[in-house]
């Protein structure tokens, strides 16, 4: 059977790893293509780049650690942050990047979702969702929103309802951020992971809110996520990749634990 | 065939040195099915020159061939058609050059493809089948990392060790007919064959150029491989 997986993301701001706290206030931390090295050699499962770039004429330094990263980590590589067009996931994919994740220009314009997926496949195509927990109502029956724009704009989107969509248009893979738990490291979002994870088909990744191993033991059991991922927890050190791995393989959760 | 594995990687060792010599060419045929570079990037980092080529005469005169790919079996081999590669790749087969499938490569190596019900290359025989699961919890396409066990021993798998996991994104698998082209097999609610042997062919179902070490250990046998069965 399939292992879960374990998935560092590394925010990029103009070629520099970062780190925000609930999307705000972001800090440099170091280099990501160093830090990307020594997360594959730790056994790492997949790898997420976000651009967080504010300016689009820095884009080209994103393509840049990409190819660089490409050239060195033999994991799968996935990159989001500002893929508006067909165009910018062709040239991601180009620099070396597997899976493209969709996200505001997706809620803006979903027909981006089929395009992209008809072009490098539905299973390099992944809808990135920033979800907002509101009170239920007419507009939001499931009690979570859908938020763009790096958590600046709540656009009256229910999230069951988008995630369907996203699956229905040909999104391979979800990636499920809670802007509430993300950057406080209490744990991740269960019940809307689960919530999503069990309407939908594909594979499901969890993101937000992860701090000590325990979170991702849960989000992966009850959560029902296939997979989880860590940003803080390894990048200040305080975690290594292959702890978090074994400290779940030892608990009964299934990791790739040979590399 | 009765050689050990010893005196095969010796044989390979022999022959990576003579293609340093006489720059020898290994091939990764490009059909418009995907990107190649990771392929070609994961070929260089264990030392094997590979060059992205979707032209016939170069397949033909090739001392090695990748057949990586993504995308569906029907439009790969209207593609290959097109460009005549399926007739260069069949050529280049039964001159006993090593062949490596990957994935899409391999799925379309056997006879039939159930995608889009294409009659696919015949390299062996056999044919290749969707998931089909009443199961809802298992998802289809399967991807992700999951454990390669070894049936049989092959000069490509020498280095896999129990438990090494690779990492796989297909909805279709193979079955071959003859089980004895049976090398290794993965498990997704049944058993199912992930590498396939016959004679200079070796075909798998992961991507070894996305696993890490053990994938790269592959490659490494292939670039030593000279193409002699098991």
């Amino acid at each position: 059977m399939l292992s879960k997986r374990l998935i560092a993301c590394l925010d990029v701001r103009d070629g520099k790893l970062a780190k925000s706290v609930k999307f705000v206030d972001t800090k440099d931390i170091g280099d990501p293509v160093q830090k990307a090295r020594e997360y594959y050699e730790d056994g790492l499962d997949e790898l997420v780049f976000y651009d967080i770039t504010a300016s689009s004429d820095k884009r080209r330094i994103l393509l840049d650690v990409v190819e660089a990263v490409a050239e060195q980590v033999f994991i799968p590589l996935s990159v989001g942050g500002g893929v508006r067009t067909l165009c910018d996931a062709t040239d991601l994919r180009l620099a070396g990047a597997e899976k493209i994740n969709v996200n505001s220009a997706a809620v803006r314009r979903p027909e981006l979702i089929a395009e992209c997926a008809a072009a490098i496949g539905s299973q390099n195509l992944v809808l990135s969702m920033d979800i907002r927990r509101v009170r239920t109502s007419g507009t939001c029956p499931s009690g979570y929103e859908i938020v763009i724009d790096g958590g600046r704009w709540p656009m009256g989107l229910d999230a069951l309802e988008w995630a369907l969509t996203g699956e229905k248009l040909g999104a391979g893979e979800l990636v499920v951020n809670s802007i509430d738990a993300d950057g406080t490291r209490d744990g991740y979002e269960i019940q809307l992971t689960r919530m999503l994870a069990q309407a939908v088909r594909i594979p499901v990744i969890a993101s937000g809110g992860a701090g000590k191993p325990e979170h991702l033991q849960q989000v992966l059991g009850e959560g029902k996520a296939d997979a989880a991922l860590v940003a803080s927890m390894v990048h200040y050190g305080e975690y290594t990749v292959s702890e978090l791995k074994r400290w779940l393989h030892d608990r009964g959760v299934k990791m790739r634990m040979s590399w | 065939m009765s050689f050990t594995q010893d005196e095969l990687d010796r044989v390979g060792t022999i022959r990576v040195a003579a293609a340093i010599g006489h720059g020898l060419t290994t091939i990764i045929i490009d059909y418009e099915a995907g990107n190649l570079r990771s392929v070609a990037r994961a070929c260089a980092e264990v030392g094997l020159k590979a060059l992205i080529s979707g032209d016939p005469a170069r397949v033909r005169s090739a001392d090695k061939i990748i057949f990586p790919g993504v995308g569906a079996a029907g439009s790969a081999m209207r593609s290959l058609k097109r460009s005549s590669l399926d007739r260069a790749l069949i050529a280049a087969f039964q001159s006993g050059v090593p062949l490596l499938g990957i994935c899409l490569g391999l799925q379309i190596s056997l006879e039939h493809s159930e995608e889009g019900d294409t009659p696919t290359l015949a390299l062996v025989k056999g044919r290749v089948r969707r998931f089909d699961f009443s199961e809802p919890s298992l998802k289809v396409p399967h991807m992700g990392w999951n454990e390669v066990r070894r049936v049989k021993p092959h000069p490509l798998l020498s280095s896999l060790e129990s438990g090494d996991e690779f990492y796989f994104v297909h909805s279709y698998f193979p079955q071959p007919t003859d089980l004895t082209s049976v090398f290794a097999v993965a498990s997704y609610e049944h058993e199912f064959c992930c590498a396939l042997g016959f004679k200079n062919y070796f075909g798998v179902q992961f991507h070894p150029e996305k696993s890490g070490r053990v994938g790269l250990g592959l490659l490494e046998r292939f670039a030593r491989w000279g193409g002699a069965p098991c």
